[in-house]
Order: C-alpha cells, then structure tokens, then sequence
C-alpha cells in the first residue's frame, strides 16, 4: 500500500540506519535506537521553535496592525538565526553576589524536563520515541521539576524582582498543576491506561461511519479539554498568566538577571513547554494522530498530528494578543474556586458517560452534570451583583 | 550491568544525602536532597518498578522538594553562624541506623530467592488499592484531609 509506505517513512527510516548495527553487541543497538529517538525530537522541534518564534512576531505584528519582522531573509523567515547568533555572542553577566552553581544550573534544568516530557508524545503511528507504560505520569513526574528549576533561578539571582517571579512562579504553578492533572484523569479513567499510545488508540475509528471519536467531542472531554488547556497556559507562564514575569512590575521575574545564552534557554524552555502541553492536550483530547473524517486517512498520521499542534499553538499566539494581563490573586482565586470544582465534575461526568454505556443518553448526562455545576458556580462566583468600596489588606 | 548500575546510583544517592545533612547553606541541602530523591527513584527502575519509581520523582520531586523550596524561600537569609556540633542528632542518627540494621539482619524472607512474578501493569495497580487495600487508602485519605482543614485553620486565625 503506498499510503501506509508514506506513513511509515520514518519508522522504516530507523529500522534501515539500525540494520547496519545487526552484528554490534545488544547494547550498542539500544544506544543507537536512542540516539536517533532524541536527534529526530530534537531536529524537529528546534526547527519549529524557530518558525514559531517568527510566525508569533508576524500573528502578533497582525494582531496590532503593523508589520511584524520582515527584514532578515523572505519574509522575515531567516529572523531566528540572526537572533540566535545575536544571544550566542552576548556577554553572559552573572551578578557579583549570586549563588554562582545554582545561578548556572537553573537554565539547563528549566530546558531539561520539557525535552524529556516530549518524548513520550506518539508523533504518529507507531512513532512515540519513549514508550512506556506509565508514559502520562511520566510527563507530569519530569514536568514538575520545572518549578524547582524557577525557584532555582530565583534565589541563585539574589535579587528582590527574580525572588519575587519565582514565589508567584511557584505559587501558580503549584495551583494550576493541579487542575492539569485533574483533567487528565477522565480520560485514564475511560481508558483504563496511563500509556499515551493506548489513549490514542481508544479514540481510532468513526461512529456510524463518519464522526470521529475524539474525546474533545463529549461533554465531558469539552470541559476538560478547556480546563486542561487553560491550565497548561499557565503551566506555561504565558499570557495572560504571565504575572511571574510581569514585566510593568517586576523586570522579568526570575529571568531578571539572565543574559546572553542563558536568557534563551529559558525562552526555549517556555516554547518547548508550550509544544509539551499541547502534544499532550492533542493525544488525550484531540485523536492524537487520527484523521478527523476516514477519507482523509490517506495523509499521513504525523501530518494529522502536526497540523492539530499548530492549530493549537496558533491559540496560544492568539490568546497572547487579544488578551491582557490578570491580576495575581484573580489568577488564584480562579484555579481553587473554579478550575478545581469543574476539574472534579468532569470526572464524574465521564464516569456518568462510561456506565450509560458511551451512548446518547449518557452524553446527554454529562452535558447536563457538567452545564449545572457550570452555571451554578458562575452564578456563585459572580461578584459583579455587590459592589462596595474596595478594602487593601497589605497596602494602607 | 545491573550491579555496575546500582554502585553507580547508590553513590550518587549517599553523596546526595550526605551533602543535604553537611552543606552550610539551606538552599544547597535542599537541592541535595534532591538528588537523593533521584537516586531512589533510579533504584525503583533499576528493580523494574517502573509506577514507584515515577510516583517518587512525582511525589518527592514535585511536592516535597518544592514545599521545603517554598519554605525557605519564605524564611530570611541567614548568614552562616556555626551552631557548633550536635551531639543529640548524632546519638538519634546512630539510634535509627542501629534500629534498621538490627530489622534489616533478622528478616528472614532476605535469603529467599524472589519468586518469578508477572510484570505489575498501572492497571493493576489500581485494581489491587481499590480492592485488597480499600481500608489503608481510605484511612491515608481521611488523614490527609484532616491535615489539609487543620492547615486552613491555621492560617484561618490569623484574620481575627
């Protein structure tokens, strides 16, 4: 078949370089397969970090009416690689009295979790580079070192505005991880697997024909999809969550005292995160690598995939400039008061969907479970209908 | 392999706890410890206890290490001032050491060799907690969430 030989291209890629390995030891082949699992994740997505950081400029630029860069190569397309070579000969200014060891660290822990949580993201069929049983919770295990890595730069700056990104960092990351994983537990529980792989492929082939079965396409996978997106836009300290960097107030947060290289390891942290939270929002709601009508199967599953990803970091752009910037306690009021109830409910919706036997009676249940709860909390959290004169609690 | 493998990890996992109870400054320690969490979680892989070894990156890394992190993020800047030696932590610390070794030598089950047991799925897992252990997680719960209200009534008081 030639549309699977399309499909198959990389794989078979890999098994034709590993033939030429056949007669080296056992763990020379293993080494090998490895290695080309990390140069392939590697290669891609270094390439698109640097489209994306153009195409943001350009949808931004056309966001606010004006031109975005358009003066390095067509198009302004050749823009990363002056800005690459422009952070690489910057001087890298440590201040005097930083914890020097912490200071250097923290960058290649910030970059570090987020490559390793892309691996375990199938890219296509039969490619996931790392795929193991507890693939979700391995996602979510190497994420939350971030927050060590933001702390870590924080306190190695020795600086007011880097210590006090870092504590807002880690107070909003630590609230909205919670809601993150929250969301993820339907769709475990509805698959009965922690493996990514397994997820996708509970959601392969089209009722009466057409429709696909994306979970993003029952109430309940609706809801956690949104939740689970908002979350992970955070996670990713993006506008407009973006208070640990809040620029009119704090410098740069814990960045402040990074230059040079260093500063655009963490920008290539923030983006790899954001490819991160997105693959993964993809694979448990969005079909993974599965064409979305059966006629179209004939393009290739990686395409699916990929075109799915860019439509999600288009949002991310999107949201970056239509939206300003929220307040800090808003930010947390509304992970505990609202994120978190509506968390709990879509798992009660799914289970509701599960024993209805995935059926219309049970969809309707779940719209219903989870349209209350909404509405019940908006009515509850509606603070509109009693304004008063506004009381500081710090700032007298 | 495997015991090349373990040498490696557990001379990484002492460094790191022995740098988290001898470093000056507090930040340090609590980064060590951290690689000693990571030392533990690479021993649960090595024994192929693949969902232990991420709940304790999971749980260790991500919550613990992060509240001590938070903690003292929260405390002032100390500069060093030697408190001189303790005598009392080096009698609980040889109290515990001889406490385990004395339960560590008296198992007997040690000499036995494992018997061969299929590989414990994710699925599994949950199976077994929601079935043999509902009582244990119940009480694990009912616990945690006692200590979750007697956290906000702590910080409860402080509004009066």
């Amino acid at each position: 078949m030639r549309g699977e030989a399309i499909d198959q291209i990389f794989v078979r890629t890999k098994h034709w370089l590993l033939s030429f390995l056949t007669n080296a030891p056992d763990w020379a082949q293993q080494v090998a397969s490895s290695l080309l699992n990390i140069a392939a994740v590697l290669a891609v997505f270094m390439t698109l970090f640097a489209l994306i950081s153009v195409l943001e400029r350009k949808i931004l630029g056309r966001i606010q009416n004006r031109y975005g860069p358009n003066r390095v190569g067509p198009f302004g397309l050749l823009q990363p690689l002056a800005d690459g070579i422009k952070l690489l000969i910057k001087e890298d200014i440590v201040p005097v009295r930083a914890d020097k060891v912490v200071h250097f660290l923290a960058p290649i822990m910030m970059a570090a979790p987020t490559i390793l949580a892309l691996g375990v993201i199938p890219y296509g069929r039969n490619m996931t580079a790392f795929a193991i049983d507890g693939g979700i919770l391995f996602f979510f295990a190497v994420g939350s070192a971030t927050e060590l890595a933001v702390f870590m730069a924080g306190w190695g700056s020795n600086n007011k505005f880097s210590m006090l990104g870092a504590m807002r960092a880690i107070a909003q990351m630590v609230s909205y991880e919670l809601p993150l994983i929250i969301t993820v537990l339907p769709v475990v529980m509805i698959v009965g697997s922690l493996s990514p792989d397994a997820i996708v492929e509970a959601q392969g082939g089209y009722a009466s024909g057409f429709a696909p079965r994306w979970f993003v396409f029952t109430p309940w996978g609706a809801a956690a999809f949104i939740l689970f997106f908002v979350s992970g836009l955070v996670e990713s300290n993006r506008t407009p969550f973006d208070v640990p960097e809040g620029e009119s107030e704090i410098v740069a947060g814990h960045m402040t005292e990074y230059s040079g290289f260093k500063y655009a390891t963490f920008f290539l942290a923030e983006y790899f995160g954001m490819f991160a939270v997105s693959g993964l929002a993809v694979t448990l709601f969005l079909g993974g690598w599965h064409a979305p009508l059966p006629w179209l199967e004939v393009i290739p599953s990686y395409i699916w995939f990929f075109l799915k990803l860019g439509a999600l970091l288009f949002v991310f752009v999107w949201i970056r400039g239509t939206l300003p910037r929220m307040r800090v306690d808003h930010v947390m009021g509304f992970a505990w008061k609202f994120m978190m109830p509506m968390a709990f409910t879509c798992i009660l919706a799914a289970a509701v969907w599960h024993y209805q036997a995935h059926g219309i009676s049970g969809w309707l249940w779940s719209l219903g479970i989870v349209l209350v709860v909404y509405l019940g909390l908006s009515r509850l959290l509606n603070t509109r209908r009693n304004l008063s004169t506004r009381t500081y609690r710090f700032a007298e | 392999m495997s015991a090349s493998a373990f040498v490696v990890i557990a001379i990484v996992t002492v460094a790191g706890a022995l740098a988290a109870a001898c470093l000056r400054k507090l930040i340090h320690a609590a980064l060590c410890l951290v690689v000693a969490f990571l030392g533990i979680a690479a021993f649960y892989f090595l024994l192929g206890a693949e969902f232990v070894g991420l709940v304790q990156v999971f749980v260790y890394v991500g919550a613990v290490a992060v509240l001590i992190v938070f903690t003292i993020l929260l405390t002032r800047r100390e500069d060093e001032d030697d408190v001189g030696f303790n005598w009392g932590g080096v009698i609980v610390a040889l109290a515990v050491f001889g406490v385990l070794s004395w339960a560590i030598l008296k198992t007997t089950s040690l000499s036995i060799a494992p018997p061969a047991i299929e590989a414990l799925t994710v699925k599994r897992i949950g199976q077994i907690l929601m079935t043999d252990y509902i009582w244990p997680l119940q009480c694990v719960g009912v616990l945690l969430t006692a200590a979750l209200i007697g956290a906000l009534v702590l910080v409860m008081e402080e509004k009066r």
